[in-house]
């Protein structure tokens, strides 16, 4: 059932998978609350402790996850509908390294101290450069290879630059911010955190769904797509900065986290078909649930160190990554 | 009556390179034109240009009497449709979703249910394929899929690049037919050909380039000896009695 009805099924069914998984993972933490202690806790009347536990700790690090997941898999389905290419993702790309780049610079010269708004600002514009410069050196034509290693390239060097960062690093206080923010974790997020990144969803979101004509019509190659009528310049143009802000809102809420935008729209595909436009709200969605199940995985492992929702990430996703890889069919023939 | 296409002294040059000089061409309703040429004679470069794909260093294109400059793009594509040479299909959507893009210009590309995406496919005779993913198609389905998807734009102008390359005869056969029957029904269709029999079989008009500049205009008689060993260096030969062409190398 690949097909509109398909769609129409889907979309409520992983919203309401999406809010079962945050609603379990509030009652997961040291405190042991119940579903009747979360349920008081969040629409009040709870007992104070816990109240402040699920609504100030709890919740917005649920969020905070699947806001972040959420933002990686629209990204990750934007992306793929204008490479044409279903291994395109913000971290295979240098993306997201570019986009934590961007933070650690923010944090390494003190410049987020300024406002605490430099330094999601900073990994977005990181994001948009690299975003940019993929497309001028060889979106549509070159091998799916060669971008692959273009984005490998661009991730080393990107590597290179925040390592360098650390080399330099003038005091261990910076460092463990800086080695905090590449693992990739959403623990110790606040509501403020949550505002700040969910109007640059939001507008990313926006972008590539107006963007959506376009990325269906690219399913036929440039040329044909120019000749149907299509407006290439404006669905790059909003591809292209949709993807950035969505992956640098990402890297700014829960740092470097990898994968999420290659598995989410690959599920997303055997959900509701190949239609590079009818994917992208189910891979958000799926986006979402995946790292918020993720997040709530990881506090279930008995581990003495909570192991970072980055690392965990990469260990699930980079196989996916290889089994995507390895299975999927090109179409260009 | 005013053509559907007409080119005035059209160049086109790419990284410096001249590929088209003053090429003046106008199709009219009715008109099967096979634009015939040796590789690398301009024939994709002049339909590009004709489809509006890319910028000519002088002359003038114009659309039912409009200049290209004043059409906006869906305007554009609602008057001509165009078949690449090059057809990629990027992602294994189904076929009704691969026609129905055809509908683009009408703002129609998630409308499954237009009624001329159901007419293209059974003009091109895949309305049986509707549901099947276009990874599971043979190429023969595939050019017939790609074929109903310019005929869903309703366009009254057709530019299609080489329609018939990598097909078995059969569908050589059954493409330049539908082709034709376009014609028939008042469209005006260029198609650049490599094939000089089908081409002489089945147009109405012959249009024939070599080195970016058209040296022959007219009937299809005017595929003759000469032009055959000037042009395409080989040996043409014309049976008095049927008319029919036969070719051999020089």
């Amino acid at each position: 059932m690949k097909n509109k009805a398909g769609q129409n099924f889907f979309v409520p069914a992983l919203f309401f998978i999406s809010g079962i998984l945050i609603f379990v993972s509030l009652l997961i933490g040291p405190a042991a609350i119940g579903p009747g202690g979360v349920l008081a806790a969040l629409f009040g009347g709870g007992d104070n402790a816990a109240s402040i536990i699920i609504r100030e700790i709890r919740l917005p690090r649920a969020l905070a996850a699947w806001l972040a997941g959420a933002c990686l898999g629209a990204a990750g389905a934007g992306l793929q509908g204008l490479f044409r290419n279903p291994l395109a993702d913000p971290g295979i790309l240098g993306v997201s390294p570019a986009a934590s780049l961007g933070a650690v610079t923010a944090i390494y010269f003190n410049l987020a101290a300024f406002a605490f708004w430099v330094t999601p600002l900073a990994a977005i514009a990181g994001a948009l450069a690299a975003t940019a410069a993929l497309y001028i050196l060889g979106a549509g034509r070159v091998s799916t290879a060669r971008l692959i290693l273009i984005g490998v390239g661009l991730s080393s060097f990107c590597g290179a630059i925040i390592s360098l960062a650390m080399n330099l690093s003038p005091n261990p206080f910076a460092l463990s911010d800086l080695i905090n923010w590449l693992f990739g974790t959403v623990a110790n997020r606040s509501f403020d955190d949550l505002a700040l990144a969910a109007p640059f969803f939001a507008a990313g979101l926006a972008m590539i769904i107006f963007a959506r004509p376009g990325l269906r019509a690219l399913t036929l190659g440039e040329e044909t797509a120019a000749s149907l009528g299509a407006n290439l310049k404006k669905a790059r143009m909003l591809i292209i900065a949709g993807s950035a802000v969505l992956t640098g809102a990402s890297v700014a809420i829960a740092g470097a986290i990898g994968f999420v935008g290659i598995i989410a729209p690959h599920i997303a595909r055997t959900l509701v078909g190949h239609d590079p436009a009818r994917i992208i709200i189910p891979s958000a969605l799926l986006g979402g649930a995946i790292l918020t199940a993720a997040d709530l995985i990881i506090r279930i492992l008995p581990f003495d160190q909570e192991l970072k929702l980055g690392v965990a990430a990469a260990l699930i996703g980079a196989p996916g990554f290889i089994w995507v890889a390895a299975t999927t069919r090109r179409m260009s023939a | 009556m005013t053509a559907l296409l007409d080119l005035k002294d059209v160049s086109v040059s790419i990284d410096g390179r001249a590929i088209v000089r003053g090429a003046s061409l106008a199709a009219a309703p009715g008109e099967f034109i096979g634009l015939i040429g040796p590789n690398g004679a301009g024939k994709s470069t002049l339909l590009r240009a004709a489809a509006g794909l890319i910028p000519i260093d002088c002359g003038a294109r114009r659309l039912k009497g409009d200049r290209f400059e004043d059409i906006p793009f869906t305007e554009r594509a609602r008057r001509l449709a165009y078949l690449p040479q090059a057809r990629p299909i990027f992602w294994s959507i189904p076929v009704r979703n691969i026609v129905a893009l055809g509908r683009f210009a009408y703002g129609a590309s998630d409308n499954l249910s237009d009624p001329a995406i159901d007419r293209a496919m059974a003009e091109a005779g895949v309305e049986g394929l509707a549901e099947r993913p276009a990874a599971e198609l043979s190429g023969g389905e595939l050019a017939r899929v790609h074929l109903a998807r310019t005929l869903a734009a309703e366009a009254a102008l057709i530019l299609a690049d080489e329609p018939i390359t990598a097909l078995d005869p059969a569908h050589q056969f059954s493409v330049m037919a539908l082709l034709q029957q376009k014609a028939k029904q008042d469209c005006a269709i260029i198609a650049a050909l490599h094939d000089l029999q089908l081409a002489e079989k089945y147009c109405t008009r012959l249009v024939i380039i070599d080195q970016g500049r058209i040296v022959a205009d007219g009937p299809t008689t005017i595929l003759n000896t000469k032009i055959a060993r000037d042009v395409f260096s080989i040996k043409l030969q014309r049976e008095t009695d049927s008319n029919a062409i036969s070719l051999a190398p020089l």
